[in-house]
């Protein structure tokens, strides 16, 4: 479900404001969102700064999301494979729905995400558009 | 004196041709492209506003400077379309950079000259060592009102500049000053979603006087000529009155073309004059001296002199360039870019 909480979002700034993510300190593994246990059973991370470079994995076009993301539809979301490792769902813009392909090169970018309403706060984050 | 150690440009990707919204003003798109002396202007994606413009420009800047972010201790961002009436952009900027907390900032308004007035600050709190670096900023997305001669040319893009110690810098300033006066030829009141502005008040006595009184003073304070320089960067409200402040001087097409950067994407406000010094530091040789003007309504400008070090030549690759966003660009129709600027939904 789509949860408007000003407080919530600022508890994710340094992830969602600079990629940041974390990394098995037994196996390595890399992951943007925290885990409680890895999936080699480890339970201890470190934390990590990812360069913002990646694939597209998967991609679509969403014409009715969140009402909060109206005034930005239709827009395109996509997995993506950071170049460290790690795997993120995100909003990719400055490209055409047609001209995205799996495989092609992202880069990270800070953009807007929506505004709590007329009066409320503006949420910002971590988006990606194709490489240039 | 302090000195850049660091510089970055952004411009958002859409743009709209002057065609498109004479159609819509139901006027003669020649004429105007003529009179004005550009041809489209940049438009902010829907997600876009002063501070992720900012924030682009500042990761540039960040890259080409080298630096550990916790190190910068100032932050300011100059804009006229702060996206909160109440809430710092800089905060917001700086944090996405991963500045930490120890470092001090404010957000600053002086029509399209608030950015370049935050790089004498900067050079003034890192040569009293109260800073090791600050963060200058000017960015806009200028706002026009549907069917006002300001639509064909108010746009978006930003520049930033990291301020350091002058034995760091790829270009010394080496030397600032500022001509400001109560003028009224531009302003937005306190709540209004559009600027006013008093027609052709805002050349002769407005844009002129200042351009060309701070370039005076400096010529006169450093003693040096115009001639001295490689680039000339002037602010750039159109194409015509930069040129017209060239002719002044005598400053040939060789200096002033390369920061004409208004003729591509129209006039980015407080990120004008500092996106044409990032196109021609983004160019510069070491020993290439540059004169930069900026304007803000109100009225005032600053005057910067500056010379390039060798560090600049393996700097200029360290991030994208100027011409790099240029280059990268998507045309809109009115109502696309209607829907861009809010003014539809
Ligand atoms: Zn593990």
């Amino acid at each position: 479900m789509f949860r408007d909480s000003s407080i919530i979002r600022w508890r994710n700034y340094s992830d969602r404001y600079m990629l940041e993510g974390y990394e098995c300190t037994n196996c390595g593994k890399k992951y943007f969102e925290k885990k409680g246990m890895c999936v080699c059973g480890s339970l201890d991370f470190n934390n990590l700064s990812f360069c913002g470079k990646g694939k597209i994995v998967s991609f679509t076009k969403i014409h009715s999301g969140p009402e909060v993301f109206q005034e930005q539809t239709p827009y395109c979301v996509g997995i993506i494979d950071l170049d460290e490792g790690a795997r993120i769902t995100a909003q990719i813009i400055d490209s055409k729905y047609k001209d995205l392909s799996i495989g092609q090169e992202v880069e990270a970018v800070f953009r807007k995400f929506y505004k709590s309403g007329e009066k409320g706060v503006i949420h910002y984050g971590t988006k990606f558009r194709p490489k240039f | 004196m302090a000195g850049i150690i660091g510089f970055g440009a952004y411009i958002p990707k859409y743009r709209i041709k002057a065609e498109e919204i004479a159609a819509v003003q139901n006027a003669n798109a020649e004429a105007i492209k003529r009179g004005l002396g550009l041809t489209e202007k940049s438009v902010p994606g829907k997600d876009e506003d002063t501070i992720t413009i900012s924030v682009e420009a500042a990761r540039n800047a960040l890259a080409r400077a080298e630096i550990n972010p916790r190190e910068i201790g100032a932050v300011y961002v100059g804009s006229e379309s702060h996206p909160y009436a109440v809430k710092p952009s800089s905060a917001i900027v700086a944090e996405s950079l991963g500045v930490g907390n120890d470092y001090t900032a404010v957000d600053t308004e002086f029509a399209c000259k608030a950015g370049s007035a935050t790089i004498q600050i900067n050079a003034g709190l890192v040569d009293s060592k109260m800073v090791r670096y600050g963060l200058s900023i000017g960015a806009d997305t200028s706002q026009a009102e549907p069917g006002n001669a300001l639509e064909y040319s108010a746009a978006a893009g930003g520049a930033a500049f990291i301020i350091g110690p002058n034995e760091e810098a790829l270009a010394i300033i080496d030397s600032t000053c500022s001509f400001t006066s109560d003028t009224p030829d531009f302003w937005r009141r306190a709540m209004q979603p559009y600027p006013s502005h008093a027609g052709r008040f805002t050349g002769e006595p407005a844009y002129f006087k200042h351009v060309v009184g701070a370039t005076k003073m400096l010529l006169e304070k450093t003693n040096t000529k115009i001639e001295d320089y490689t680039y000339v960067v002037f602010h750039m409200p159109n194409g015509k009155f930069p040129m017209n402040a060239a002719k002044i001087f005598g400053v040939t097409k060789e200096q002033i073309e390369p920061g004409l950067i208004v003729t591509k994407i129209g006039n980015t406000y407080s990120g004008s004059s500092l996106l044409g010094l990032a196109c021609v530091l983004d160019i510069a040789k070491p020993g290439d001296k540059i004169l930069m003007t900026s304007y803000g309504s109100g009225s005032g400008s600053d005057s910067f002199a500056l010379t390039v070090t060798e560090k600049m030549v393996e700097a200029q690759d360290r991030a994208k360039k100027t011409q790099d966003y240029v280059d990268r660009k998507e045309y809109l129709t009115y109502p696309q870019y209607a829907k861009h600027m809010e003014t539809i939904h």
